[in-house]
């Protein structure tokens, strides 16, 4: 008995130096990740703290000498050189960003129902094909896009855009549908089917909800897309129909630019992505938990 | 909802062989085959409007070989070439590798890091244009890199877009900090559904830390890793936004990628033809890499 307990002794404090280790370890790894992660944010809020409009110019300074609000109040007014379309623009994005949203999970998700749980026949050739998206990535076919918008009748319209994005959305949405749904059984499809539901029954009942954390991830995936996008929305749309983030992108080298506002446009855009990841993420973590629960 | 549950419960859907239905189990007839075609048909529209016309117009304006021949004439081509290999290569493998360790991290369950995964993802919910943006004014003479330099080490840092190898590196840089959260939650999302018991066992064996990660977790996730590997190249030959952004692909054109000299092309010098040429001399290196990523797919729905 004390042999045993005297044997133990050595290992126990091993454990704990392991632990004290491994504890520095990550809290060392989390300043890191804190830092990486937070300097180019901190950034634009340094230049959008500047007082002045124009003239961009830098100090080496690691906070702002004189901070003040002006751009914020400059861009909320519109008053801000360039950011006239401000608030129309800010509309732009989020009507191109949640249809996007909206019509990917809703064709990926009518698709890869039909495929992998309908198990129609040669529609994994469709499922398949539909990778085929990404053999010419999307950056290389703006000039065919240009010019078949052009014949659709769809020149400056956010309509170019939204097609765009579902177009390069929707591959991805149905892999990770596929993928997930393979992992929930057919039982209820199946026990449905019995009582007597139809397709679409099973669809909204059954599917939609079993499948909700790989369509909230599949939903941020395509708002985030579209959010993210600078040519399509640069390329496709004139001043007025274009979205925050083209303004900012078209101006990136113009010393002159009013700067501190331009930033304030970018602190104001990341807000709604915010917003929809936190409303979605409870539906992601409730999905992973029930995989814990479930084992 | 509670019939769900217990369906639910009953069959894990974390088992290793996802469910199959019986070949034959059931013909789709009469009202069900045409619901099904109802279902396929948005996305089999938007296919052949979105991807195969534009395809094959891409094919067609960029079909006369001349233009490929004045493309490899172009001084300014085959640098190009070297970068777009370098800016994927470095850039793809380098955020993978590291995405697949700080998803390791992120497993631990503490409150602290938790909290720290809300902050982490924020690079991929900050739009691509201005997070380049604000790069390339803190990469300015006395930006803030400059300024944290000089302020932290008494470095005077050099003009960082006056130099080819270093304004391509922080592109390279720029683009892991935008894309390397999203990986980290793929990776993480699929880790946390390794069954615990796979770990246990390990630990029993005695396999702990960087052995359990190489014998136990690594070989699990390889075939997730190659498949989100290929995508994220196929994604990343296209990245369009981060070196227009950030380096502007200059100093003088010397850090373009494809797709912004396909860009360059087309709208700044009015010569689409050629643009299309440029982007698509890429094709037979992107074919295998789908064809691949096909094959890897079918056997991963399997393996998964």
């Amino acid at each position: 008995m004390s042999t045993a307990l005297a044997l133990r002794q050595p290992v126990r404090r091993r454990y704990r130096l392991r632990g004290i280790l491994t504890e520095t370890g990550s809290i060392f790894l989390g300043v890191v990740i804190l830092i990486w992660s937070l300097v180019p944010v901190y950034n634009m809020l340094l230049i959008a703290l500047d007082p002045e409009e124009g003239e961009i110019e830098f100090d080496g300074n690691l906070w702002p000498p004189e901070p003040s609000l002006e751009g914020f109040r400059a861009v909320v007014t519109q008053e801000a050189r360039y950011l006239e379309h401000f608030w129309h623009q800010f509309g732009n994005s989020l009507y191109i960003g949640l249809l996007t949203m909206v019509l990917t999970v809703l064709i990926g998700s009518l698709a890869s129902f039909a495929v992998s749980r309908m198990q129609l026949s040669k529609g994994s050739l469709l499922t398949n094909a539909a990778l085929l998206t990404y053999a010419i990535p999307a950056s290389f076919l703006i000039v065919p896009y240009f010019r078949i918008m052009h014949s659709y009748g769809l020149s400056d319209n956010v309509w170019s855009v939204i097609a765009a994005q579902v177009t390069f959305a929707t591959p991805f949405a149905i892999l990770i549908l596929q993928l997930y749904g393979s992992l929930v059984p057919f039982e209820l499809d199946d026990a449905a089917r019995v009582d007597g539901a139809s397709a679409p029954q099973v669809y909204l009942r059954i599917y939609l909800p079993l499948m909700t954390p790989a369509l909230a991830v599949v939903a941020i995936y395509a708002l985030l897309l579209a959010w993210n996008d600078y040519l399509y929305a640069a390329v496709l749309l004139a001043v007025r129909n274009m979205t925050v983030a083209v303004t900012q992108g078209q101006l990136f080298s113009d010393t002159d630019a009013p700067w501190n506002a331009m930033m304030v446009a970018g602190i104001i855009y990341v807000l709604p992505p915010i917003a929809v990841l936190f409303t979605l993420r409870r539906y992601v973590v409730a999905g992973l938990a029930m995989a814990y629960v479930t084992e | 909802m509670s019939s769900m549950q217990q369906v639910l419960a009953a069959g894990p859907p974390v088992s290793v062989n996802g469910p199959r239905r019986p070949r034959g189990y059931r013909q789709l007839r009469g009202a069900d085959f045409r619901w099904a075609i109802a279902f396929v048909l948005p996305y089999a529209a938007v296919f052949v409007v979105f991807v195969v016309y534009p395809f094959g117009y891409a094919l067609w304006i960029a079909s006369k070989p001349s233009l490929y021949a004045e493309l490899v004439a172009d001084r300014s081509y085959l640098p190009t070439v070297v970068n777009t290999l370098l800016f994927v290569g470095l850039g793809v493998n380098i955020k993978m590798f590291l995405a697949l360790l700080l998803s390791g991290f992120f497993m631990r369950r503490r409150r602290w890091i938790r909290a720290l995964l809300g902050v982490y993802v924020l690079p991929w919910v900050i739009a691509a244009a201005q997070a380049c943006v604000s790069f390339h004014w803190m990469l300015q003479d006395q930006g803030l890199v400059d300024g944290l330099l000089s302020g932290l080490f008494g470095i005077y840092g050099p003009i960082w877009f006056n130099d080819r190898w270093l304004a391509l590196g922080w592109n390279i840089i720029v683009y892991i900090w935008k894309w390397m959260p999203f990986w980290t939650v793929i990776f993480l999302a699929v880790r946390i559904k390794i069954p615990r018991d796979i770990h246990d066992a390990a630990e029993v064996d005695g396999a702990t830390g960087a052995r359990r990660f190489i014998h136990v977790t690594f070989p699990l996730l390889a075939n997730l890793y190659l498949v989100c590997t290929l995508l994220s190249t196929l994604w990343t030959v296209g990245d369009f936004t981060t070196v227009y952004l950030v380096s502007g692909g200059g100093p003088g054109g010397s850090t373009d990628v494809l797709a912004t000299l396909g860009f360059h092309y087309a709208f700044d010098t009015a010569r689409p033809a050629l643009g299309v040429a440029a982007v698509l001399s890429a094709l037979p290196v992107l074919i295998p890499v789908v064809i691949l990523l096909m094959r890897r797919l079918q056997a991963s729905e399997v393996e998964l």
